[in-house]
């Protein structure tokens, strides 16, 4: 079933779409964002389904980074509506439903990696607010993202690679269903950013959760994701939706096949024209 | 100079004799300045005795020293009261900096209404201000501290509204996604990251507020290290002004050291 198909649903009638009895992980319905009298994100209509890994790619400005803050909570929608696995955005944030990684990894410097990973599991845990814990413990997380053995090292000992993985392990503890990424290795160097490619699938296909990926590199789009959203600017809007659809395992030898230099020329054809 | 020479060998080149060098770094960052000190020093002892300068004018180190030797006790009892004047000053003022901090931090209003005054009283000199005070606390302890409190306060409370502002906004975000409260927030965010200018508030403080106990003391006092420079200096014994002086400074780096020691346990990163 495509997401045109199930955005078309919506409007004939059908309230949240659905996979089976799954709400859709994300789905926004008319969203439109206005900073006074500029409209940075307008009509916009998506389903991402729960398990789906997301790329969005456009022209810098034209609000990948406005959707993900809509998404997330951090603004609110003027009008339209959004919605998190069927509820509201504010009902999803208090239920912990999604985790958000951004450019730099944003760690407490004076706290230790494995001390990064918990605040989340802290937050709140004073005033009662039932956290949802992971299946893996912070150490465990450390762990699935190549940290083991750092767990006490502080943010200024790591490198940026390093640091934008404790950032994921602290993402991934309250094990949201939702991952929203806001160019998380724009800032590495190509040979960390493709390592961190191929663990960030790994994790994706351990832990099943849904992906929103905002880049500004076609490869890395193409090369992770299922689906590359592609937005346009002035207003921001959906320019296209392609799936991505290659044999084999992705692995960093697929990047020198033809499909997927074609899908990397099409999706740089509409960026072209955006 | 061959003590300045270990200096770029050591920076330059570190393989095996990495450990040694390190220490032949430090001891070269201990002897440079102890030399140019001991140096002066020697300047000045035979620069008064060549040129005969008389010792009420400008005593020689020699004299200075005798005085250390001999009225070591008249010294030390001037110095725990200044001592205590100053380290109370600084609690005072300091803790009361950072709380009207937070206050601020939290409430524009509050803001508003007191930086104005806050500012006010920083632009009143101190010696100015210093009279006044003693008028109304009285000659005794009261005055002096709240003269080295007063001293302390406006640049910690700067500091410390900066500190905590000094939040990265992604951070903020960050704690938003994860539903954090106004308490939380505070605690595990902005107090944390208020730190570093916290502490480099305190280091000025904690110069500062041994100036304010001796202009305190200055002004009315039979005690302290304030009123024995003053009685020092009319009394034209000059080596005991000197030895005073040495004690009065000895104190601030003591305090300064103290504060340096606390910030490197506590500010790690
Ligand atoms: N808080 C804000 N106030 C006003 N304008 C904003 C704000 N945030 C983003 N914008 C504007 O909205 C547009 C989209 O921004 P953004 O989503 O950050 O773009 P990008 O696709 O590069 O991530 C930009 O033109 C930006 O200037
Ligand atoms: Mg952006």
């Amino acid at each position: 079933m495509s997401v045109r198909k199930l955005a078309s649903a919506a409007l004939d009638g059908t309230d949240v779409a659905t996979v089976g009895n799954l709400p859709a992980a994300a789905s926004l319905r008319g969203a439109s964002v206005k900073f006074g009298h500029f409209t940075a994100l307008s009509d916009i209509n998506l389903d991402i389904m729960a398990g789906e890994f997301w790329t969005i790619l456009g022209p810098s400005g034209c609000g990948k980074s406005t959707m993900l803050r809509l998404v997330s909570d951090l603004i609110p929608a003027s009008s339209g509506e959004v919605r998190v696995l069927g509820k509201p955005t504010e009902a999803a944030r208090l239920a912990r439903e999604f985790a958000f990684v951004f450019q730099d990894a944003t760690l407490l410097p004076w706290r230790s990696a494995l001390k990064n990973v918990e605040l989340p599991l802290e937050i709140g845990r004073k005033r009662g607010v039932k956290i949802p814990l992971g299946e893996r413990t912070p150490r465990e997380l450390l762990k699935l993202v190549g940290l083991e053995g750092r767990e006490d090292a502080l943010p200024h000992e790591l490198s940026g690679g390093m640091c934008q993985r404790v950032a994921i392990a602290r993402a991934l503890v309250c094990q949201p269903k939702l991952l929203l990424m806001d160019e998380p290795f724009g800032a590495l160097d190509e040979m960390t950013r493709d390592r961190l490619n191929l663990q960030l699938l790994q994790i994706w296909r351990e832990t099943g959760t849904t992906i929103l990926f905002v880049t500004h590199s076609i490869p890395e789009a193409v090369f992770l994701g299922q689906k590359v959203l592609m937005l346009r600017a002035h207003p921001g809007r959906v320019k296209a939706i392609v799936d991505i659809d290659m044999p084999g395992a992705r692995e960093m030898r697929l990047r020198e096949t033809p499909a997927f230099n074609r899908y990397c020329a099409r999706l740089r054809d509409l960026l072209e024209e955006c | 100079m061959s003590v300045t020479e270990p200096t770029p060998s050591a920076t330059g080149s570190r393989p095996a004799g990495g450990v040694s060098d390190e220490v032949r770094l430090r001891l070269a960052n201990i002897a440079v300045p102890l030399g140019t000190a001991v140096t002066l020093l020697v300047v000045w002892q035979l620069g008064v005795r060549l040129f005969g300068v008389p010792t009420y004018i400008a005593p020689a180190p020699s004299d200075v020293l005798a005085v250390f030797r001999d009225d070591f006790p008249l010294l030390m009892r001037n110095f725990w009261p200044t001592f205590f004047e100053s380290v109370m000053g600084f609690f005072i003022g300091n803790t009361a900096a950072v709380l009207i901090a937070v206050a601020f931090v939290h409430s524009r209003l509050v803001e508003k209404a007191f930086f104005p005054i806050a500012v006010f009283i920083n632009t009143i000199p101190i010696l100015a201000i210093a009279p006044i005070l003693v008028l109304v606390f009285g000659a005794g302890l009261t005055a002096k501290v709240v003269i080295a409190a007063l001293i302390c306060f406006f640049p910690t409370l700067v500091n410390m509204v900066r500190g905590l502002q000094s939040v990265n906004p992604q951070t903020l975000e960050l704690v938003r996604i994860l539903s954090a409260s106004k308490a939380e927030i505070f605690w595990k965010i902005r107090l944390p990251s208020s730190l570093p200018f916290l502490f480099s508030a305190l280091k000025i403080a904690a110069t500062t507020c041994v100036i304010g106990a001796i202009v305190g003391e200055w002004i009315g006092a039979d005690k302290g290290l304030g009123a024995l420079i003053i009685d020092s200096t009319f009394n034209f014994r000059s080596p005991l002004l000197y030895a005073t002086v040495f004690v009065s400074s000895g104190l601030s780096v003591l305090l300064f050291t103290l504060v340096t020691l606390a910030e490197k346990a506590s500010v790690r990163w």
